[in-house]
């Protein structure tokens, strides 16, 4: 009876082409495929030694960062520029815009200066679905990070680097270890494998950072580490913020470590060729230790190179989807 | 009250009085604002015929607990007229607070000027409702407050607490509870279940608010201080409310009306039209909701009207504004309950009039001979569309578009006829 705003179709186009990206949920396979195989076109260019193609040439990309990043910001930022657009960064304190009328003005005011696409990160949950609602038709919106809803793009370039090393998804046993709930990144992740058919997702942490009904995500919960990572292909760790103990949900770094942390010897129950996996900035002795994130099984600097390549294909077929709708 | 007091004869209307038992076409004659006489083919000459043929007849309706301003007392009292509401209960988290005579008496004064309903204020129960120090409880009721609240801003202080309802006991002041432990509430914009984990929204979870209902009632049981719980959303408060009647605790309970058709679903793609406090729980917890007003355990459904402008609603979820302007739907969402077989019509009538007024301890919500009338007439059987001919300064409905039974044609209040409609 109540009319409900329209998450699922907001991000595409009538004819199912990506228009923005604001989360994987809403997806299809083939969809999620499409993204994986551009980027792969896009990888080389970064081997070249003049880094551009022109698809975006003449479009204008708003970086638009409500919450503090440098990494997230610099790879999109990178990424525009190697398909030749012109990037503008806008770094703004949360505090002012914690009004929506204000935030609104703002996109009203960016609009007018002609925008082709908004990278917005908000630690709101739903502000780029907000911001995406309520642009003008053919400006794109990517989210680049949302609260504790989704990360699309972070989980994206994870999927091609699985992708890259395991070659399929099929058949896949995947762990994320850590803190869940307040991770968009887990979030994100835990969709796409399940939309691109990986045969189990497990979420291995104490009940303190793991979220109510997990399970409804399509996820098996472990609080047992040794026993999450038995057999297990690929092991995403997460970060985990140093604000967690004061506010109760562990009693210390070194308990986390003891219990959670990844090492080679807690590693063995994974299978022998199972890679490892973490979205960054990794807080060494934590989550990882040194000897497995610097080792042979991490793929993490990887992740960084590949997810220049996804922004670049999310961002060309987002502005793609946006100039069919137009009619250009 | 600015009209004139009203001379009507109400033909053959459906008369559905529950504090009375009554259900039965009838003819009701008001003279002088006066509900003088209800019986068959009654005659009065010279007083204005109103066919009631086919319409329902009821007494005015009460609504438990709104949230108005000083600013927009009008335009809701108005939207009330239009729904069949005469009496409205405000929270004191007027701006300013409901902590001193002068707000009470100018809430009243704005009300009376406006002359659309009685709205019955509560006073803060703790000065600018900080949970520290007790308002000035007994003062503010003869100035005209109905009972004493800390609207939705729950006393944390367990002695404080203790002290405001043995305070209230002292001078049989009702206290009205809205339970909640913000230490578990913290930051929380939607229950803590499915919906909130998939969207990334910070939850609320149900004990929050079963926590603190546990410890009030242990509190209401030792003082003997008569009270209310607004807004209960889970069966687990439920729960507790029908223990704590069982055990004989002079207790009453209200629901938003929302509760009871929506649960944490409707927030899906951060609808912030559904974000309100407390948040829309479980399918079960609104099942149980149900159950509880259809078995007595609830004693009134109210709007927890909250009128706020359109930007408040226009951010991202989280930053948006609580709350539902929700006063000229109450009655068409309980006919839509009625409809879908949830409710007998007689009990969705009693929970908006006498059970209504027994929670706020108010002698109205029902057709006595003799007494000041209020009452309403209603279309149960015409739709409409809320968004056709809405009234509240707040346009912030998800049942804007919705099509819904009821249409008020007649709202007498205390004696005057405040809304009128063919």
């Amino acid at each position: 009876m109540i009319a409900t705003p329209p998450s699922a179709s907001l991000q595409l186009t009538d004819d199912g082409k990506l228009k923005h990206f604001l989360s994987v949920e809403h997806c299809s396979r083939s969809l999620l495929e499409d993204i994986l195989n551009t980027a792969a076109g896009f990888v080389e260019v970064g081997d070249r030694a003049i880094k551009k193609v022109p698809l975006l040439r003449g479009k204008t990309v708003v970086n638009l960062f409500f919450e503090a990043s440098t990494r997230t910001r610099t790879t999109f930022e990178l990424a525009a520029k190697r398909l030749s657009a012109d990037v503008l960064n806008i770094d703004i304190a949360k505090s002012a815009t914690s009004k929506g009328e204000t935030l609104m003005d703002m996109l009203w005011n960016l609009e007018a200066m002609s925008s082709d696409m908004f990278v917005v990160r908000h630690s709101d949950s739903g502000a780029p679905s907000f911001i995406a609602e309520h642009v003008t038709p053919n400006v794109a919106v990517i989210n680049a990070g949302d609260g504790r809803h989704a990360h699309p793009t972070q989980a994206m370039l994870d999927m091609y680097t699985i992708r890259h090393y395991k070659g399929r998804f099929e058949g896949l046993k995947v762990a994320i270890i850590g803190d869940i709930v307040h991770s968009r990144v887990a979030r994100s992740q835990i969709h796409a494998l399940n939309i691109l058919g990986a045969e189990e997702v497990r979420v291995i942490g104490p009940r303190t950072l793991l979220p109510v009904d997990i399970e409804s995500l399509g996820v098996s919960v472990y609080s047992d580490l040794a026993q999450g990572l038995k057999d297990v292909d690929v092991v995403i760790a997460l970060r985990l913020q140093k604000e967690r103990m004061d506010s109760a949900l562990l009693p210390s770094e070194k308990e986390f470590f003891r219990l959670y942390g990844l090492n080679n010897d807690r590693l063995r129950p994974a299978k022998p060729d199972a890679i490892v996996m973490h979205p960054g900035p990794i807080n060494r002795g934590v989550e990882i230790a040194s000897e497995v994130a610097d080792g042979p099984r991490s793929v993490i600097l990887h992740q960084v190179t590949f997810g220049i390549a996804v922004r670049m294909a999310v961002m060309s077929m987002c502005i793609a989807g946006q100039d069919a709708g137009a009619g250009r | 009250m600015s009209s004139p007091k009203a001379h009507i004869l109400i033909r053959k209307g459906r008369v559905i009085d529950p504090n009375n038992q009554r259900d039965e076409v009838l003819d009701v004659l008001i003279e002088n604002g006066r509900l003088v006489r209800m019986g068959a083919s009654l005659d009065a000459p010279g007083a204005e015929i109103f066919n009631a043929e086919g319409l329902c007849v009821f007494p005015g309706l009460v609504d438990t607990c709104t949230r108005l301003t000083d600013a927009n007392i009008s335009s809701e009292t108005r939207a009330a007229a239009s729904g069949g509401i005469t009496h409205l209960c405000a929270l004191p988290d007027t701006n300013p607070v409901i902590d001193s005579t002068a707000v009470v008496r100018l809430i009243r004064e704005r009300a009376m000027k406006a002359g659309f309903a009685r709205v019955l204020p509560l006073a803060a129960m703790t000065q600018q409702l900080e949970g520290k120090q007790l308002a000035e409880m007994q003062t503010l009721k003869e100035a005209g407050c109905i009972g004493v609240s800390n609207a939705g801003f729950p006393v944390q202080d367990a002695l404080v607490l203790k002290r405001c309802l043995e305070y209230a006991a002292t001078f049989d002041i009702p206290v009205m509870l809205r339970p909640q432990d913000n230490s578990l509430a913290a930051g929380g914009c939607a229950h803590d279940g499915p919906v909130a984990t998939r969207l990334g929204l910070p939850g609320v979870p149900s004990v929050a608010e079963t926590i603190d209902l546990a410890r009030a009632l242990i509190l209401i049981e030792a003082s003997g201080v008569r009270a209310h719980v607004h807004q209960l959303s889970s069966g687990a408060s439920v729960s507790l409310i029908r223990d704590a009647k069982a055990k004989g605790l002079p207790i009453t309970a209200d629901v938003c009306i929302h509760h009871l058709l929506l649960d944490e679903s409707a927030i899906e793609g951060f609808n912030s039209q559904c974000h309100i406090q407390p948040p829309l729980r479980s399918k079960a917890d609104r099942e149980a909701l149900l159950a509880a007003v259809a078995d007595g355990t609830i004693d009134a459904v109210c709007s927890q009207h909250t009128a706020v402008g359109s930007s408040s609603k226009l951010a991202p979820f989280p930053a948006t504004k609580a709350g539902i302007a929700g006063i000229e739907t109450l009655l068409p969402l309980l006919l839509h309950l009625v409809e879908e077989n949830h409710l007998t019509l007689q009990r969705a009538i009693e929970v908006l009039t006498s059970g209504a007024a027994k929670c706020l301890g108010q002698t109205v919500g029902h057709l006595e001979i003799g007494r000041v009338a209020s009452l309403c007439i209603i279309d149960t059987k015409t739709r409409r569309r809320p968004s056709d001919d809405w009234i509240s300064s707040g346009k912030n409905s998800p049942w804007m578009e919705a099509v819904l039974p009821g249409v008020t044609r007649l709202t007498v209040c205390e004696g005057r006829v405040t809304w009128l409609s063919d």
